[in-house]
Formats: C-alpha cells, structure tokens, sequence
C-alpha cells in the first residue's frame, strides 16, 4: 500500500516538475508547481512528518502559489518567447545533468539500507509537538536567527521596490 | 538565564545581539533623526559605535580565550568561539567599519543615499558571525543566507542603474542555486551521520572510506556551494557581472567580507569535519585551484573596465587560497590565514582608490578614469600602488608575505609542480596590474576632475595602506597572531 502510494505521488511529482519547465504560459508552470508540491505533501505524510506536510500545504501550496499567481495576474504576461536553444545547452548540459542524476540515484540505492522500509505511522517524531520541542531547545538559535533573515528580506523588499528613486 | 539560554550563550553571542541591535536602530533612527538626505552621513555614527560595542564583546572573548586557553561551546555546541572564529571576527568587525566610512560619500555622489545601507551591511556582519563561528549545519546555513541575502540587496542598491539590476537578478538566481548544491551536500552529511553538529560528523566520516560514493557526492556537492561563494573557477561566472554592476563600495564588501567569511566555513570543513577524507578533496581543491589562477589571470589582462579586472585578480586570489588548503601543513594553513588577511586590507584600499575615482555623472570604472592620477592626487596615486604591489605580491608589501607562506606550504608537502605554476602566474599578475600603474604614472589626462574625497574615505585609506605596508614589514605579531588562531 505504501509503495503503491509513494510510486503514484513521486510519478506525479516529477510529471508536474517536468511540466513546469515545458510550459510556455507561466500561469500553466504555476499550476504545475502546486501539483509538485501537493504531491510531495502526500510523500511527507507517508514518512511520518504530519506537521510539514500541513505547513507545506498551507505555506506553499497555499499562500506562496496565490502569491506567484497574483504576480502574474498583475504584471499580465504572455506566453514566453522560445530562445535560441545555444548547443552547449542542449549536448553537453543536458547529458552532465542526467548523468549527474542518474549517478546521485544508483548511489542512494545502493547506500541507503533496504532492509529498514519506512511503513505510515511508524515513525512518530513528526509530530507538531516533538517539531515545536526540538524547534525550541536544539535548534533555537537558528530558530532566532531566523528572523534576522526574514528582517533582512523585507528590508531588502522595501529599499528594492519603494517609489521615490 | 535558563538551560537553553546559559550565560555562557550570552557572552558568545554578545557581539551578534549588540550589531542586530544597532542595525535595527539604524532604521529606526533613519527616519526618525535624519529625514533629510544630507543628514544621513551621520548615521555612519551608528555604525562605529555599534562596531566599538562588538568590538569590546569581541575583546572579552579573547581575553577569556588568552586565559583559559581552549575554545568555548555555546547552544549546545551549535557555536563555538576559539581563536580560529576570533581571528576571522576581527576582521569581519575591520572590513565592516572600513566599508561604512567609504560609503557615505560614494551614495551620496551617486544620489541613492539611504539609511537602510549602514543597517544591511551590519545585519550581513551577523551572518558572517555565525559562518566563522557556526560548529553545526543548520546555524551554519541559516547563517550563509543571511549574508547571501543581504548582498542580493546589497548589490542591487543602485535602483537607478540598469546594470546594478542585473547584477543583482544574476547574483540572486545564482547564489540560490549553488545554496542549493550546498543544502543537499550538508543534507547527505546528516545522512551519513544522524547529527548536524560537526563534530559528530567528523567521527562519522572518519569512520567510512574517503572514497565511500556517499561521502564523496556529500563533499563534491558542499565544494560546489563553496567554491561558488568564495568565486573559485569553474564557479566564478557570477563574478565580473556582479562586481562591474554592484555599487564599487559593495563590491569591495562583497569581494572582501563575503569571500573572507565563506573561506572561514569552507576551512572550518575542511581541516575539521572532512580531514580525515582529505584524500577525497584534494583532487578536486588542485583543480580548482589551478582553473581559478588560470581563468584568473588570462581573463584579467584583456579588461577595460577596472572592476572587472579586480574580479578576475580575485579569482586568481582565490585560486592561490584554496592552493594553501592543498599543502595541509601549519605553514600553508598559516599561509591561508594571513593571505585572508592581508587580501582584505590591500583590496579594499584598491576599491577604496575606484571609489573615489567616481563623482557626478561619471563612473569612473574605466581603465582610462585612472589615466593621470598621480597629477591629480599623489596620494591617491602611490597608495594605490602600494595595493596594487601588494596584490602583486611584490616584496615588501604584505601581499608577498601570504603569498610567500603558501608556497612554502606546498614546497614543505612536495608539491613542487603546483608550486612553479602559482609561482609562474605571479609573472602574468604583476602585467595586468602594471596597465593600472602605468595609467596612473604616464598617461595624460586633460578636463582633470580631482578625485571625490571625504574625512571617512581619507581614514580609511591610510588605515588599509600603513596596514598593508606594516605586514609587510614587520609579520612577527601577525603571524603570532594567524600561529594563535590555529591551534586548538
């Protein structure tokens, strides 16, 4: 069963992922994008992690997607221009990156032990609860940290975009 | 003060709370003191004291550190202050103050003087901290971001600017992607060892093969992350757009302070957490390094633009770094450690002199803005070769010296071959630097325009100059200094 769920979601995740990169129209990228990260959603439910499958549900899939959509509602962009494909991108990028990822996938199979599957509900730490704790003592200081970096990226919104020049 | 919050935890992050502090003041007292745009060269003010109260935090770490020796865990080992962090801190804390004292000027010249500025780079200071001083992935990541996203900002400042735009929309999608690389290499490095404190790691990858696959994708892709930010070929591609389009005193920041900070991660790593598999990453630190001093230096000698040639010289600088990582002996780790140094000083004062070059409606980029200076302004004229000397590495500039320790590094582990190269390139160096020289010294120049100065450029000018010069001369309390930073 869980197999079978994860083979469907991760099938649905990289078709979407694929998609977005195709598409010509941002407005069908950005559907594409919600269908990538719905999906790794499920993925996150079927290893355990209930509190960032919600968060990324309601952050990403939710509030950033209107966000992106919103924007390209806004600035009313087309149907991007095809570029010149240059050759360097289509014979040697493209070939290193899929070796690259066929490299990175034999090594974790071979690595990663076979013998320990991940089964839904088996493991427990994902919870809101143990999150918040660990959150909150082990990594507290990142945790503060943190907000120095969201300070900074509003603040570099607002000098970036404000209107006197 | 409780458990997760010691009052050993308060004294480490003493210097970070009090620059956050003042970096928020500065945005607050922005508005509220100084409405008027000339006013706004008094929150340079902000700036220094913020800096003299880290300072003092500063000086009680190491006064702590002289006494008791060792290194000091703070947040459950997420940082740790010994004198390799310290080391890194003083001169994030120098290039910091000297960057806010030629800035106000240069703003102002170019009409986008905003109070933001003297918070953002004090906000990219506390990203720093936590990079030199970081013993744990994710305070690590959290705060390479921090300084990455602030110099997005940074470089993009100029609004007005088609060109700083773009730097700063290439810098951005760049920079997230090689985050990315970094991301999944310390996610591998997790992986591997269920922990994300580097200590813990270090035991676990001691443990396994330096060739085991999975080691070896977790230190290729962290390189790659690296190698980016501290602008090592075949890396470096961001490099000359970024700092051509990034305002000059920025990208004298960037060159500096950002590069200085991601070498403090990338040798933590390095003679840390991934030593035992050095054999792993020498391979691909020679590479890198013979590509960036390579890359480096041809590309340099065909520049127009001044900035760009002082991003390729930094290229080359890297490559000669990364060169001293290779020897893994005290010497060439010494040599890493004063080259930082001393790249710091003579290349801020090389930007310092190209930020004075620009005033109304000039740029003053061009190698041809250069033509005549030693009429015009003597001192700006010889100080500027004292730099130029020192990048170089000429004899008895400061620049010979990191230069000369990291070729005794190699020669002392047998790396002979890699020796001659860099040796070799200092030949190729010493001609792009002289176009600048000679531009100065025997070009003329007609509608002479005096260079832009001000109280702040003027300090900070003879302050990287006699710095340059005094390593040079006289390196015992400074090689004491880099000796002290290495032992643990």
């Amino acid at each position: 069963m869980e197999g079978l769920l994860f083979l469907t979601f991760a099938t649905i995740a990289v078709l979407c992922a694929l998609n977005l990169v195709l598409q010509t129209h941002p407005i069908s990228s950005a559907l594409s994008l919600i269908g990538v990260l719905g999906s790794i959603a499920v993925l996150y439910l079927l290893l355990g992690g209930e509190f960032i499958a919600a968060v990324q549900l309601i952050v990403y899939a939710g509030a950033i997607m209107v966000l992106f959509v919103f924007v390209i509602m806004l600035l009313n962009t087309g149907a991007e221009k095809q570029p010149t494909r240059k050759i360097v991108v289509t014979w040697i990028s493209l070939p290193l990156l899929f070796t690259f990822i066929a490299l990175a996938a034999m090594l974790i199979a071979q690595q990663v032990p076979k013998t320990e599957v991940v089964t839904f509900g088996g493991f427990s730490g994902g919870t809101t609860l143990s999150v918040g704790r660990s959150l909150f003592t082990q990594y507290l200081l990142p945790f503060e940290v943190t907000s120095i970096l969201i300070l900074i990226a509003i603040l570099g919104a607002v000098v970036l975009a404000r209107k006197e020049i | 003060m409780s458990v997760y919050y010691s009052s050993t935890d308060h004294f480490v992050l003493l210097p970070v709370i009090l620059l956050a502090l003042f970096g928020c003041a500065t945005l607050l007292f922005d508005f509220w003191l100084f409405p008027d745009a000339r006013q706004r060269r008094f929150l340079v003010w902000f700036l220094l004291i913020g800096e003299a109260f880290a300072g003092v935090a500063l000086w009680r770490q190491q006064s702590f550190l002289n006494q008791h020796g060792g290194s000091i865990n703070a947040f459950n080992g997420s940082l740790v202050v010994d004198g390799f962090s310290l080391y890194f801190h003083w001169i994030f804390l120098a290039t910091t103050t000297l960057v806010g004292l030629i800035s106000y000027r240069y703003f102002e010249v170019r009409e986008e003087h905003h109070g933001e500025y003297y918070g953002l780079i004090m906000l990219a200071q506390c990203g720093m901290f936590f990079l030199a001083s970081g013993n744990e992935l994710v305070t690590l990541f959290i705060g390479l971001e921090t300084m990455a996203v602030t110099f997005y900002v940074l470089v993009g400042f100029l609004r007005a600017d088609k060109r700083s735009n773009e730097a700063a929309l290439k810098y951005l999608l760049l920079g997230g992607f090689s985050s990315g690389f970094l991301a999944y290499g310390f996610s591998i490095l997790y992986g591997i060892s269920g922990s994300t404190k580097l200590n813990e790691i270090a035991s676990a990858v001691a443990a396994r093969d330096p060739f085991d696959p999975l080691l070896f994708l977790a230190i290729a892709t962290i390189l790659v992350g690296l190698f980016f930010k501290v602008s090592a070929a075949p890396f470096h591609m961001w490099t000359p757009d970024a700092y051509e389009g990034a305002p000059t005193v920025v990208t004298a920041y960037l060159a500096v302070g950002s590069k200085a900070a991601s070498l403090a991660l990338l040798v933590r790593l390095l003679t840390g957490a991934l030593s035992t598999a050095h054999a792993a990453w020498e391979p691909l630190l020679i590479g890198v390094a013979l590509l960036s001093m390579t890359v480096g230096n041809f590309a340099a000698v065909t520049q127009t633009n001044t900035k760009r040639l002082l991003a390729y010289s930094s290229i080359n600088h890297a490559g000669y770094i990364l060169l001293g990582l290779v020897a893994r002996n005290t010497i060439g780790l010494q040599g890493v450690m004063i080259y930082i140094l001393v790249y710091a000083f003579m290349n801020l004062g090389a930007f310092l002199v190209l930020t004075s070059l620009a005033s109304k409606g000039i740029a003053g980029e061009d190698i041809n803005d250069l033509n005549g200076l030693m009429q015009k302004s003597p001192a700006h004229a010889l100080w500027m070769l004292v730099f130029l000397l020192s990048l170089a590495g000429i004899p008895p500039t400061a620049g010979f010296l990191g230069k000369y320790l990291i070729f005794l590094g190699l020669l002392q582990s047998g790396h002979y071959i890699l020796a001659i190269f860099a040796a070799l390139y200092v030949a190729v160096a010493i001609y792009y630097y002289f176009r600048l020289v000679r531009a100065m010294f025997t070009q003329k120049q007609e509608n002479a325009v005096a260079p832009t100065t001000s109280l702040g450029m003027k300090l900070a000018l003879g302050v990287t100059g006699v710095l340059t010069l005094v390593i040079g001369v006289y390196p015992e309390p400074w090689l004491r200094f880099a000796q002290w930073s290495i032992t643990r």
